[in-house]
């Protein structure tokens, strides 16, 4: 589902943020991506988002070389895959409904089937009776919630995670780790950047691991 | 095998991708919708600075188009006096006033003449001491300075260029020492006007520029404002376009709005000036009334700075937003 061979990024000011990095991901897995800060998580889903271009090498998407997507389907490819960000990266001056409907006013759905969706996936993070509060108004494990429920609501097959939960105490880290599995066994493709290796590795997943831009384990399923 | 499992999957749940032409184009003018009263609201909201901009684009269109308003006034009220015009002509010297009353008769057979008046040196100077006051002066003058005058006027369907080439060929008759159109103030008040509407066309250009300037700065603080907003929609997918939408409307709000607030100061200079125009024409026994924008004008106006406000955004956002990226 998701293919890197041999990446390298190299930023303008000298500094190397991946080398040589060959990685694949199947479907219907769910993959945490470790590593020290600085390690090359966020650039490697960068890339998949198409936030940057590799230096060298190529990295494949759902089949597709993301080297021939152009500026103008940049968009489009971006609305296949759901984000979640650690600041969760929420509209404050909208209601969760209407952060959630995001997606799926841009990629252009009916009112009702909008209004169908967005129950359904507040009501898989369990906040369907929060829909028309403000996000300010939510707790931090409730709005990592709602950038979750923003995520998937267009139903992609990708599911990328940068620190989902770098501010949540243990317990609701768990619990968000939980519903990113339930995602997992409906068929989304899960990938995971977390510095968190205590609650990782009780999980039982693949787990790759990046140091100063290389690949240290985790290359194979 | 793989193949297979994948195909069921995609049955099931259409990605975004995969919703179907029709309901993309009701997405569309639903988000059209959404998008323009989402934008007329953030402008109500911001009131007092919506206020300032409104004003500023007001002042800034209802000045060339109030001076326009004014010329066509003017126009209007020098229409009437167009034609016909008359053409003094002069005889020479020492024509006697037998042969002045022979000539004033073969120009009044003439057809593009409709009317001669002839006007001796004799009478010419009574009138001209009584007029002017010299009599004493012109009493102690040995000899009449004045020369016989014939008056005419052209028939009514006479136009400009043709009164011209009448003057012309009466100048041309042997006992005749000037011919001369009294119509050149008239035609110097044309170009005053003509040269006038070019100013005004030049200070319109100008301030047109200047109200897109202003509206592409106002648009372009407004996406500064909500620069964390457009980072998070491009993240989620949404285009250059999707995100152009909100901002397009907004100058066009503005615009409107400016566009009605021109057409309403313009209104109100009018009524303003009516009654003193209106006791002017009086003494100079004219019917004319002062014409206003009308209801068409006030559109058109509308429409211009709608027009204005899209083109102001439109500077703004592909300046803009093309920029912001999330990083």
């Amino acid at each position: 589902m998701i293919t890197f061979d041999r990446v390298s990024k190299r930023y303008e000011e000298g500094h190397d943020a991946l080398r040589e990095v060959s990685v694949s991901i199947d479907r219907d897995e769910l993959v945490f991506l470790t590593g020290h800060s600085g390690a090359g998580k966020s650039t490697m889903l960068r890339l998949i988002m198409l936030m940057d271009r590799p230096s060298r090498g190529q990295v494949t998407v759902d089949g597709q070389n993301l080297a021939t997507v152009r500026p103008r389907g940049v968009p489009q490819h971006r609305r296949n895959i759901g984000v979640v960000f650690q600041n969760h990266q929420l509209l404050f001056d909208r209601t969760v409904f209407d952060n959630v409907a995001l997606p799926l006013i841009i990629a252009g759905y009916d009112h009702r089937e909008v209004g169908r969706r967005v129950r359904a996936a507040l009501d898989k993070v369990g906040l369907l009776n929060r829909e028309r509060a403000m996000p300010l108004t939510l707790s931090g494990g409730e709005q990592q919630r709602v950038g979750i429920a923003r995520a998937v609501v267009g139903k992609p097959k990708i599911l990328l995670a940068d620190e989902p939960t770098g501010n949540l105490d243990p317990t609701l880290s768990a619990e968000i780790m939980n519903l990113f599995e339930a995602f997992n066994q409906v068929g989304v493709t899960v990938l995971i950047a977390s510095h968190d290796l205590i609650l990782i590795s009780r999980l039982q997943h693949r787990i790759i691991t990046l140091q100063q831009g290389r690949l240290v384990t985790g290359n194979a399923p | 095998m793989m193949g297979r499992r994948e195909n069921l999957r995609r049955k099931e749940g259409a990605s975004p991708s995969e919703a179907n032409l029709r309901d993309r184009y009701h997405g569309w003018l639903q988000h059209h919708r959404l998008s323009a009263a989402d934008s007329l609201l953030r402008v109500l909201d911001n009131l007092g600075p919506s206020l300032l901009t409104w004003l500023v684009i007001g002042i800034a269109l209802a000045l060339p188009v109030g001076l326009n308003v004014a010329l066509d006034n003017v126009n209007e009220l020098s229409a009437g006096w167009d034609s016909p015009a008359q053409i003094s002509v002069f005889l020479q010297e020492g024509i006697s006033a037998d042969r002045a009353n022979q000539l004033e008769i073969e120009l009044s057979a003439r057809e593009d003449i409709a009317q001669t008046q002839f006007v001796s040196r004799e009478e010419a100077l009574a009138e001209f001491s009584t007029l002017s006051g010299f009599a004493d002066v012109l009493a102690s003058l040995q000899k009449n300075p004045l020369p016989n005058l014939i008056l005419i006027t052209p028939t009514d369907n006479l136009q400009g260029s043709s009164v011209s080439a009448l003057r012309e060929s009466i100048q041309g008759m042997p006992d005749v020492a000037e011919a001369v159109l009294d119509m050149e103030w008239l035609q110097r008040l044309n170009r005053i006007m003509e040269l006038s509407r070019r100013l005004v066309m030049a200070i319109g250009l100008m301030l047109v520029a200047g109200v897109l300037l202003i509206l592409g700065n106002t648009i372009r603080l407004a996406i500064e404002n909500r620069r964390d907003e457009i980072v998070i929609v491009k993240l989620v997918g949404g285009s250059n376009a999707f995100v152009r939408r909100p901002f397009l409307y907004t100058g066009l709000w503005y615009g409107v709005g400016g566009g009605g607030l021109a057409a309403l100061l313009v209104s109100l200079s009018l009524w303003y000036l009516e009654e003193p125009v209106g006791n002017l024409v009086l003494l100079y026994g004219s019917a004319f009334q002062l014409r206003g924008l009308g209801v068409m004008g006030a559109l058109n106006l509308i429409t211009l700075g709608g027009l204005l406000g899209l083109g102001g955004a439109w500077l703004a956002v592909t300046r803009h937003i093309a920029s912001i990226e999330p990083r």
